[in-house]
């Protein structure tokens, strides 16, 4: 469970997050939806302790994320941004090992090996591990980062619109990815999306976002409601059911 | 897209493997231009007594040298462009060595009869100043152009260096700044390398820290994730780079773009394994370094050049090879 106490940050004198009160239960997909600028990402950037937080708590299974040691907190949560630019060139392959450094400290083991060859296979990218990462295209790019983040086994894995870039064969593909890692591997995977429809599909849970707060959490069946969708993005939407399950209409 | 797992053959690792049949074909390459350079200078080191005493005064220390200086200054320009993140910077792009230079005319002037050991200490701190202001330089900069940051670098290095000949120019103390910066291994002898060995523990650092240097070089946020604390290795990568440019600076001098030529024909060949590369940058270093300063005592034999000059050519002409290239492919 991730627990965040009373946090607040304040960005600039009209940005701020805050006060969030919110807890996100184990297991499945949790989706942080809301409008732009809701601070979905700096919420979720402050979960996985890439930004300090001005006042309030953060625990990720019982551990205080400002106390404990980064190098323990790697075992237990990782987070993708969205932006990932590096000159260096790495193949698929040596990106996803560095997904072990918190376990290996550089020294892969014959487990470890096993390991990084498992998720590479998860994300369909046995024939790629060989290919540095800028010979990919953005979408097999991303499943390589994901790979990366998925080997560093950790309970909790935090990813800022993964979907970011993906066309709708890429971004169909890459959510059902996520929700069989969230069953099979049983991790806790909290997303950032932009498309509440990816949320009403795939999450467990949705977490809506305006203007630096939490407005509503709960289970996505409670979230998808004409009432409660069209206040967060001040457009009209309607929720209909579908055979599918559960589709917002806002066209 | 299918989901069955290509049956290949050969294990899958993650690491390529260190020693192989070439890295053992490089170190014998490696290995006989050392023994040339053993063998090439002006004196005839088989006039019995004399050459013998010649051969362990000169060039048995000025062969170490070349070792040393190679290897510690490509590894230094390998550990700044992953850190940058920028393939053009290295301790004479970004002002770093000029920063030693000014280091070394202060002690002179200062404290003329100082020991080797307190000349080196203040180049050793002055590069380390030098490049830490470089890297805040780059935090105000937005790196849209991956050629602005050699030029940030270049501007800043000229700046130090004119205040330097000023210096020099108003103590008389010009001659010593450009034999100095002239690097060369002409003055390499006996008693007067030693502290050379120095660098040995940069080396060894890079070696041992090769993983954390690599996640500090993909970014805050990659190295955060996996619990690498970035300020500590950026911090420690400078003060490694700080060392082995004030050293090699003190004993040998300048030596122009070695750091920016080998680990960038390393890499074109064999990607950014840090780790698996470390030996081919060392010995690409040494092998540079070596083939240029046989060159210098051989083009105008019996005189020498200064190695700094071949170096400078060479490395030049790789520099705007590399600018060339990076410009056709830019994004």
């Amino acid at each position: 469970m991730i627990t965040l106490k009373d946090v607040n940050k304040n960005y600039s004198s009209e940005v701020s997050i805050g006060p969030v009160d919110l807890e996100i239960p184990r297991g499945g997909i949790t989706a942080l939806v809301g409008p732009n600028g809701a601070g979905k990402s700096t919420l979720l950037t402050m979960m996985g302790r890439l930004l300090g937080i001005d006042q309030g708590a953060i625990e990720i299974a019982g551990m205080d994320i400002t106390t404990t040691k980064s190098k323990d907190l790697a075992k237990i949560v990782s987070i993708l941004k969205q932006e990932n630019h590096f000159m260096t060139k790495l193949t698929v392959r040596q990106l996803v090992g560095f997904g072990r450094f918190p376990h290996s400290k550089g020294r892969l083991t014959a487990e470890d090996e096993e390991i990084i060859s498992r998720y590479i296979d998860f994300l369909h990218l046995a024939e790629l591990e060989s290919r540095y990462l800028d010979e990919l295209s953005g979408g097999q790019r991303q499943r390589a980062y994901v790979a990366m983040v998925l080997a560093q086994e950790t309970e909790y894995v935090l990813l800022d619109e993964p979907l970011n870039n993906l066309d709708i064969s890429h971004s169909v593909h890459m959510m059902q990815h996520l929700k069989d890692a969230a069953e099979q591997f049983n991790r806790t995977i909290i997303v950032v999306l932009h498309d509440i429809n990816y949320a009403a599909r795939y999450a467990r849970y949705m977490c809506a976002m305006k203007n630096g707060k939490v407005i509503h959490m709960g289970r996505t069946e409670e979230l998808m409601n004409n009432q409660i969708l069209t206040d967060i993005f001040e457009t009209p939407i309607e929720v209909i059911s579908t055979p599918q399950g559960l589709l917002a209409c806002y066209h | 897209m299918n989901s069955t797992v290509a049956l290949t053959p050969k294990p899958r690792t993650s690491r390529a493997p260190l020693y192989t049949a070439k890295l053992g074909l490089g170190c014998l390459l490696v290995l006989i231009l050392l023994a040339l350079s053993l063998l090439t200078g002006a004196f005839d080191i088989f006039s019995g007594e004399e050459g013998r005493e010649m051969f362990a005064i000169s060039r048995v220390p000025r062969t170490i040298a070349l070792v040393l200086a190679g290897a510690a200054m490509s590894m230094s320009g390998l550990v700044m462009q992953l850190i940058t993140q920028n393939r053009f910077v290295e301790p004479s792009t970004t002002g770093t060595t000029e920063w030693a230079g000014l280091g070394l005319l202060t002690v002179l002037f200062f404290y003329p009869s100082a020991s080797i050991l307190f000349k080196m200490s203040a180049a050793v701190a002055f590069a380390f100043i030098g490049a830490m202001i470089f890297f805040l330089f780059l935090r105000r900069i937005s790196l849209k152009s991956s050629l602005i940051v050699p030029i940030v670098g270049i501007m800043l290095g000229a700046v130090v260096s004119s205040v330097s000949t000023f210096f020099a120019l108003q103590t008389d103390m010009l001659q010593s700044l450009s034999v100095w910066f002239a690097g060369s291994f002409t003055s390499i002898y006996q008693g007067q390398y030693e502290i050379l060995w120095i660098v040995l523990g940069v080396v060894i650092a890079v070696f041992i820290l090769a993983d954390r240097l690599t996640l500090a070089g993909l970014g805050e946020e990659f190295s955060t994730n996996v619990g690498v604390n970035y300020r500590r290795m950026v911090l420690i990568a400078t003060a490694l780079i700080a060392i082995a440019t004030g050293v090699v600076t003190v004993v040998v001098g300048s030596l122009p773009f070695l750091g920016l030529i080998v680990p960038n024909i390393v890499s074109m060949f064999r990607g950014d394994d840090l780790r698996s590369n470390l030996p081919w940058v060392c010995l690409g270093g040494i092998a540079v370094v070596t083939l240029c300063d046989i060159l210098a005592r051989i083009i105008i034999a019996p005189f020498e050049m200064p190695v700094s000059v071949i170096l400078g050519v060479l490395g030049a002409t790789v520099f705007v090879g590399l600018v060339v290239k990076g410009g056709a492919n830019a994004r």
